[in-house]
């Protein structure tokens, strides 16, 4: 017998994790189920404070003249809550999702790059907590989640506040810019036999379009934002109108970014529905070719509208009507999806499940989204109601009625696979119908004070302006909402303890992940499945559907593998994370700092790509 | 039937905001008082009406689905008892049936591809012409002014009658009024809902608009970007005037104190040497004195205005001598600093500004 010898370098023979459970296992995984559930706890974190920003800010303006919060707090809630919510909050709980189940529905064991993965996680993280710490470090910034400058730099901005927000959202901009790369390779590459791209469910489809929006918008706002830094921290004269420069060339670079994040935010939520509504109706998708291409339509027309921001700039009107034209042709694609959601639903038996009830607020509520969308893109009336409270209520029914409504769908409809307990279908409902009342309390009342001619982010106004009642029905509104958010969360927590343990396939569904255990193993499939069908768990189910020879294929699948190699985990991401997150730090206050979290960072790079693999084999015989 | 009627407006505000001129609103926009925003105004309830009946039609046909095809099977079968022998077969075989299992239509596809186009194109139309519309110049009879925002005040600037104002500008009614809008230090939004739309005022930039009164009254607005501490107390006011009234307040304009007895003008005399040698000349102009400061708010009409510190305080002697006194606490964070009067000085300060009618 021949004896391999194995040179092993410096870099490889350094430590690797071994821990299989306990924190060191948590922190240095890079399985995509355990960094799904990461995200999933940490944007929770993230929302529940976002949402108390929300109400404090409710409760100042639940009345005329009041003084519960001055005005610079109240700028800076309002500043907190919005990059709290789009960034920390709604994006990283939908990555909790691609995560977790974008690996199960494309039939994969894990995402094409895990140790990246695992980084992306960090980084969202320490951003969050860098940008979270300015609190704490003499207030975060108050120039509003788009920190236009000339507000934004040091002359009406001498604080740090600004730099934190401007440098926290680098930090888990680099986070989202890479996991947009690992999923495009991801979904391209790593698809079961048989999963052309035809066959993919809708969910991984709206995952790859809004990866490919990250990849094509994070580095606008990138350099927006490094403009703005190199002029508060260098003193560079990049927005100093005296030295020339033009202000409004901010305003287009981070709406260039601006609104494809509103459709990155949008396009996982219509995917997720597309994969609920079906299950609940027992019918396919109705349409699924044509809700591909309209898909693909919104992500491509979305880079072409960003100045529907900017109608009131002064950019003439060619240009203000061309904006406006483009704007309304992305109501087409929408529509074609609504209606092929409904045609969904027709003709089918539906079953009103917790989270097929919040699949159907979603259609309802983003439906009142999209129309005062279009409402909003004639130019000559948007001078009216833009910057007003109806644009509030507009972008909360697509980013709470859409957004979140769907990311609630998803914890009912996938929590029991990704914590194998069923969540408890009473209390859902209940959560559902307070949501759904508590939010149109808040957020209907807003379209109205729009109309009524009440200015965004003013932290009062005066008796008399005919706000008062409006504004105290909203507030009420939005205390239902919490009561809401607490009983999802209480349900969620007990069920996590005490849940009924759920079955592979507690819905009767219809795709791959819900031919695997609940929760799922860490190979995930046993034996990687092959792919005969769009709706492959659903044939399989129902053979009269199919269409080619299934039977083969599910035979093929009955024996599991012998030995898995899985990748293990690495220290190397969280610390080439850590050296951004403290350099930054340093890069505030103590310029060595910096250079030596920059140093951390680079020796982390070195180790990673230099320390070799830390496969495991997982035997899946063995441990049942 | 009155009872009614309440109900049914209560209603239609409640879903679609228009029938609320009931209310004291003035910045409610839909009850507009000059062709700007009247026409703005229309084209607002034309995408309101469109999106109306759609939200009610499509929502109509989601809720009828949901009615028809909510799963019932499991129910009638249990209870098959009650029913016929037919209908229990029916729903015994439903159990175990799959209902159709379609996966699309193309007829559909471009039927509902197509009537958003149409729909769209009515909106587009009048956007287009709108736009244009309303971009165009108002012609050499207008009045200018310009408007210059500042943090947390609005200056306005007559450059063809030679005047300069605060926080209150004045128009003449049935005349249309150009406005050059630019900011001195931060980006700030100028908006008088019931006249007219917003439009940026950016620093380095030079915007247009116009807009007209047609009929007299007082018109509420205010700074609609984000300007800073203040930016929920920058507002401003539109005070539009007969013609008559209009030239006669130009022709005021500098003319100094307006006195009635020797009392008055001897403490006005002295107010104005306050003015004129304390820290007040240093930002503020009063025409015809040596206060030609820029920094705040032009004064010589100052008692003529009917708000103070831009909009937050009614413009009485009393608030005016507790806003000089500590503007700090009226306004927090305002530029404005407490200059330190004796109590004397500042009552006569209070008399001179009080006088500039």
């Amino acid at each position: 017998m021949a004896t391999i010898t194995v040179e092993r370098s410096f870099w490889q023979a350094l430590p690797k994790p071994k821990a299989e459970s306990g924190f060191w296992s948590w922190v240095t995984t890079v399985d995509h189920k355990r960094i799904g559930i990461l995200y999933f706890w940490t944007s929770i974190v993230f929302f529940l404070i976002g949402g108390v920003e929300a109400l404090l800010m409710r409760l100042q303006l639940a009345g005329p003249n009041q003084t519960i919060i001055g005005p610079d707090l109240f700028n800076q809630l309002f500043t907190m809550h919005a990059t709290t919510m789009i960034f920390l909050a709604i994006m990283p709980l939908t990555a909790s999702f691609f995560n977790y189940f974008i690996p199960l529905l494309i039939g994969a064991r894990d995402v094409a790059f895990p140790k990246l993965n695992a980084f992306s996680y960090w980084m969202f993280l320490l951003g969050g907590i860098f940008l979270n710490s300015s609190w704490f470090l003499g207030g975060p910034s108050d120039a509003g989640w788009f920190g236009y400058p000339n507000y934004s730099l040091k002359e009406y901005n001498p604080g740090l506040g600004v730099d934190f927000w401007i440098i926290g959202l680098l930090l888990t901009g680099i986070g989202t810019l890479v996991s947009g790369f690992n999923f495009i390779v991801t979904i391209l590459n790593m698809r079961a036999p048989g999963m052309s791209l035809m066959r993919l469910p809708m969910f991984a489809w709206t995952t790859m379009v809004t990866s490919f929006l990250i990849v094509f918008s994070f580095p606008v706002i990138t350099v927006a934002l490094l403009l703005s830094l190199f002029d508060r921290l260098f003193g560079t004269l990049l927005f100093d109108i005296f030295a020339g420069s033009d202000l409004t060339v901010y305003h287009h670079l981070f709406w260039v970014f601006g609104h494809p994040e509103v459709y990155i935010i949008v396009l996982p939520a219509m995917g997720i529905v597309s994969e609920i509504l079906p299950v609940f109706s027992r019918k396919p998708l109705f349409g699924y070719s044509v809700m591909v291409f309209s898909t693909m339509l919104i992500g491509f027309v979305g880079f072409g509208v960003w100045s529907h921001h900017l109608f009131t700039v002064g950019m003439g009107p060619v240009v203000n009507t061309v904006f406006a034209l483009a704007t309304m042709i992305i109501a087409v694609p929408t529509g074609i999806k609504m209606f092929n959601w409904i045609g969904t639903l027709y003709g089918g038996r539906i079953r009103f499940t917790a989270a097929m009830m919040y699949a159907l607020g979603f259609l309802a509520l983003f439906l009142i989204g999209g129309l005062t969308g279009v409402m909003l893109s004639a130019a000559p009336s948007n001078a009216q109601i833009h910057h007003t409270y109806f644009v509030v209520g507009h972008f909360h029914y697509v980013m709470i009625g859409g957004a979140l409504f769907s990311l609630i769908a998803a914890i009912h409809y996938w929590g029991p696979k990704m914590f194998g307990r069923m969540l408890d279908e009473r209390l859902g409902k209940i959560g559902f119908w307070t949501l759904f009342v508590g939010f149109n309390m808040t957020f209907f009342p807003m379209n109205i004070l729009g109309v009524l001619g009440m200015p965004r982010r003013i932290y009062t106004y005066a008796a008399g302006m005919g706000f008062e009642t409006w504004n105290a029905i909203s507030t009420v509104g939005a205390l239902i909402m919490g009561l809401s958010i607490l009983i999802t969360l209480y349900n969620l927590l007990t069920s996590l303890r005490r849940g009924e343990p759920a079955p592979a396939d507690p819905w009767d569904g219809r795709t791959l992940e819900w031919t695997i255990p609940s929760p799922v193993p860490e190979y995930n499939f046993a034996r990687i499945p092959h792919v005969s069908s769009r709706d492959e768990l659903w044939v399989r189910k129902h053979p009269q559907l199919a269409h080619g020879a299934v039977a083969e294929t599910a035979a093929a699948e009955e024996a599991p593998e012998e030995a898995i190699v899985m990748p293990g985990g690495s220290y190397m991401p969280l610390l080439v994370a850590l050296g951004l997150f403290v350099g930054s730090y340093g890069l505030l206050y103590y310029m060595p700092v910096f250079w030596g979290g920059i140093a951390v960072s680079l020796l982390g790079l070195v180790g990673w790509a230099l320390e070799g693999d830390n496969l495991r084999i997982v035997r899946p015989g063995g441990s049942h | 039937m009155r009872h009614f009627q309440r109900i049914v407006g209560l209603a239609a505000m409640g879903v679609a905001g228009v029938a609320l001129p009931v209310m004291a609103a003035p910045q409610y926009w839909l009850d507009p008082a000059g062709p700007v925003a009247a026409m703005q105004g229309q084209l607002f309830l034309l995408t309101l009406y469109i999106m109306l009946g759609i939200f009610v039609t499509v929502s109509g046909i989601l809720v009828y689905t949901l009615v028809r095809f909510r799963e019932r099977a499991k129910a009638s079968a249990r209870t098959g008892e009650a029913g016929t022998a037919a209908r229990r077969e029916t729903a015994a075989a439903a159990e175990d049936e799959l209902p159709p299992q379609i996966e699309g239509n193309h007829k559909l596809e471009i039927i509902w591809t197509l009537i958003p186009f149409v729909l769209l194109l009515i909106i587009a139309i009048p956007t287009v012409r709108l736009s244009f519309a309303l971009a165009a110049d108002p012609g050499p009879d207008a009045l200018e002014v310009r408007v210059v925002g500042h943090q947390w005040w609005w200056e306005f600037e007559y450059p063809q009658l030679g005047i300069v104002t605060g926080n209150e500008m004045r128009i003449p009614v049935g005349r249309p009024i150009r406005l050059i809008i630019e900011s001195a230090d931060v980006i700030h939004k100028f908006w008088v809902p019931k006249l007219a739309g917003k439009m940026d005022a950016i620093p380095g930039r030079t915007n247009q608009m116009w807009l007209q009164a047609d009929e007299p009254g007082i018109y509420y607005g205010q700074c609609a970007e984000m300007c800073g501490t203040h930016h929920a107390n920058m507002r401003l006011r539109v005070v539009a005037l007969p013609q008559a009234e209009f030239d006669a307040w130009v022709a005021n304009w500098g003319r100094g104190p307006v006195v009635e007895d020797e009392a008055q003008l001897a403490a006005v005399e002295r107010g104005r040497m306050v003015f004129e040698t304390r820290a007040c000349y240093a930002c503020h102009a009063i025409e015809g004195t040596a206060a030609r400061g820029t920094a705040g708010p032009n004064l010589t009409d100052i008692g003529s205005r009917t708000t103070l510190a831009a909009g937050i305080l009614e413009n009485t002697p009393e608030n005016l001598a507790r806003w000089i006194s500590d503007p700090q606490s009226v306004k927090p964070g305002s530029l404005m600093p407490r200059v330190g009067l004796s109590p004397d000085e500042l009552r006569d300060v209070v008399a001179y500004l009080s006088s500039l009618r």
